[in-house]
């Protein structure tokens, strides 16, 4: 388990101290794969950069199994790390070294005999599927190939934590989703810790099971996926989950209520079981709906008549679903 | 054939010319190779770990060192760049006394081009580091190196042919200030220009020689250069088929 405990991290700068991180306190159960999404400078890296000491909180604890990172001496730190392996927007493969050399790198520095790490450096190239470019060197692989090789990389330290800075960022939509994918089948096997760093909700819909929201600096909310997607309770959440917004502006109708999508249920038969039921014909007026993990989240703004009865009605109707609430838009402009 | 030239090469006749050169051509050409050969080795070995604490000493790099000793170091490492050789050989007479009890000869000569070369290795050496990928060390701490392994593991061996690049330049600078070394005594191709060729208008000598140092320095760069990009794997290289590939494309041959 990972505990954030009261995190802050200023930097001191030319103009000023810059406060990246505020008072975070934040726990990541064992086999979660965790996400931290936020907008760029939230203080994401920082955070995640908090977890391994790459970065030492100005204030606050890293405890991770009940024990403090920060009141460790440098030594046990070092060997603690080899724990807490991390992949990176950019890979940071080194150069000079064939992808096997790469993968058994983590191995070297922790002493285990040559022969056997590389032969378990090629079993980790299997599991991410390039076990032909073991004599191959990273500048020879494309993008996707050589964050699979910094992820066999990672493996090969046999960590309980990983932590993924951005992993995906570099990388096209179809790579993108390949190794999202082998991330949460390591997850899923190998029964690590995955904590996500992103600003894409799209990775998060993917593979997270629980996500918290950063904004400069300060933790907003922090939930199951399906919590968050369902019913974003701040701003800078429903912001990211979002991100296009429902533009208010184009709304007519004047009665507009906001109905949220817990799973469980598509949004047509609604639609239609409240004209057949109840006689109110709804205008969809905006929706912004997502399929997570086989059901449906999201939100959709639905303009009623202008009549107190049918509103009334088509109210307590939407009430009485079960995996839906239901909230009138005041704030709208027409 | 003295006749043939006359006085083309000098006063000398060029058969003594010849006589000289045939006798002492060899010894000075060892005596140029050994003392560059050994100047650059010692330099390396005080200027290479100098280059290291340049860049992991530094308040942000990976092991911090006192503020005020860095400053020294750099001080230090710019004076001694700033004293000219020819001044520099005279200023470290006493050091060689103390350590080979002699001023004079070759081995003599060793030690000012190391105190002269030194300094220049490690800004050699610390701009070769200074371009190794700040992500590449992050990613090695995050994997639990300590410093030490940091140097020897990743710093030391991503910036190889950098360092094969830096090595080059120092040794053809080293090759070109041991041929001052005629002031202090030293021997080598420098030497024999300058004492024979030069003072004693022997010319046919002088251009043999300076041909000779042009050669040393084109041998020890060709050398150079290609066992860098022998060692740089950052750069996928075109195999000669797929060049091939590309020059039919473009029409050509
Ligand atoms: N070493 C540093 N010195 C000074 N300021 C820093 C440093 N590192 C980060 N910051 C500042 O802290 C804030 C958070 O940075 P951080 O890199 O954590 O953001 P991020 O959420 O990862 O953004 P992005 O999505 O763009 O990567 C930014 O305002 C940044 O300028
Ligand atoms: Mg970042």
């Amino acid at each position: 388990m990972i505990e954030l405990k009261h995190i802050s991290k200023v930097f001191p700068t030319a103009d000023g101290d810059l406060r990246a991180l505020n008072d975070i306190n934040l726990t990541i159960g064992d086999g979660d794969v965790f996400g931290i999404v936020g907008m760029s400078g939230a203080g994401k890296s920082t955070l995640v950069r908090c977890i391994n000491l790459l970065e030492r909180p100005t204030q606050g604890q890293v405890v991770i199994d009940s024990r403090d990172l920060c009141a460790m001496p440098e030594k046990e730190l070092i060997r603690q790390r080899r724990s807490i392996a991390m992949i990176f927007q950019q890979f940071n493969l080194l150069m000079q070294r064939t992808c096997l050399k790469n993968i058994c790198f983590p191995m070297e520095i922790a002493g285990v005999k040559r022969a056997e790490a590389e032969q378990r450096a090629r079993e980790y190239l299997d599991i991410v599927g390039l076990p032909d470019k073991a004599d191959a060197y990273p500048a020879q692989l494309s993008g996707g190939q050589k964050q699979r090789i910094a992820i066999a990389r990672a493996l090969a330290s046999d960590p309980k934590i990983l932590l993924c800075d951005e992993a995906t960022s570099a990388l096209d939509p179809k790579t993108t989703r390949d190794i999202l994918r082998l991330v949460k089948d390591i997850n899923q096997r190998l029964g690590i810790t995955v904590v996500v760093i992103t600003h894409e909700m799209a990775v998060v819909e993917e593979i997270c099971s629980h996500v918290a929201i950063l904004d400069h600096g300060v933790l907003q909310e922090t939930g199951t996926v399906e919590e968050i997607f369902s019913n974003p309770k701040t701003e800078a959440g429903r912001r990211l989950v979002y991100p296009d917004g429902v533009i208010l502006d184009q709304l007519r109708a004047a009665n507009v209520i906001r109905i949220a999508f817990n799973g469980g249920t598509s949004y047509d038969p609604l639609i239609a079981s409240l004209a057949i039921d109840c006689g109110v014909k709804a205008n969809i007026l905006g929706a912004d709906t997502r399929n997570v993990n086989g059901q449906a989240f999201g939100t959709m703004l639905l303009g009623l008549p202008d009549d107190p009865e049918q509103i009334a009605k088509a109210m307590h109707y939407i009430k009485s679903q079960p995996n839906i609430t239901v909230e009138e838009v005041r704030d709208y402009h027409g | 054939m003295d006749e043939l030239f006359g006085t083309f090469f000098g006063n000398t006749p060029v058969s003594q010319q010849l006589a000289y050169l045939q006798a002492a051509l060899l010894e000075n050409i060892w005596e140029t190779v050994y003392s560059t050969v050994l100047a650059t080795v010692f330099a390396y070995v005080i200027g290479l770990p100098l280059g290291i604490i340049l860049v992991t000493g530094e308040p942000d790099g990976i092991r911090p060192l006192p503020r005020g000793l860095m400053r020294v170091l750099n001080f230090v490492i710019n004076i001694l760049r700033s004293i000219p050789f020819l001044i520099l050989m005279i200023l470290v007479i006493p050091l060689s006394r103390l350590i080979l009890h002699t001023s004079i000869g070759t081995n003599a000569a060793i030690i000012p081009l190391v105190v002269a070369s030194a300094p220049f290795v490690a800004r050699l050496v610390e701009g070769s580091l200074r371009e190794s990928d700040a992500g590449v060390i992050e990613a090695a701490k995050a994997m639990g190196c300590t410093p030490f392994q940091i140097v020897r593991k990743v710093m030391l061996p991503e910036a190889l042919p950098s360092l094969i690049t830096g090595l080059t330049t120092a040794t053809i600078t080293i090759l070109s200030y041991g041929a001052m070394s005629a002031t202090i005594g030293g021997g080598g191709l420098g030497t024999l220009a300058i004492n024979n060729g030069y003072q004693r208008r022997m010319d046919l000598i002088l251009y043999v020689t300076v041909i000779l140092l042009i050669i040393l320095v084109q041998i020890i760069q060709s050398i150079g250069t290609r066992v860098a990009n022998r060692l740089d794997h950052r750069i996928t290289k075109a195999t000669p088929k797929a060049k091939r590939h590309k020059a039919d494309k473009a029409g050509i041959g």
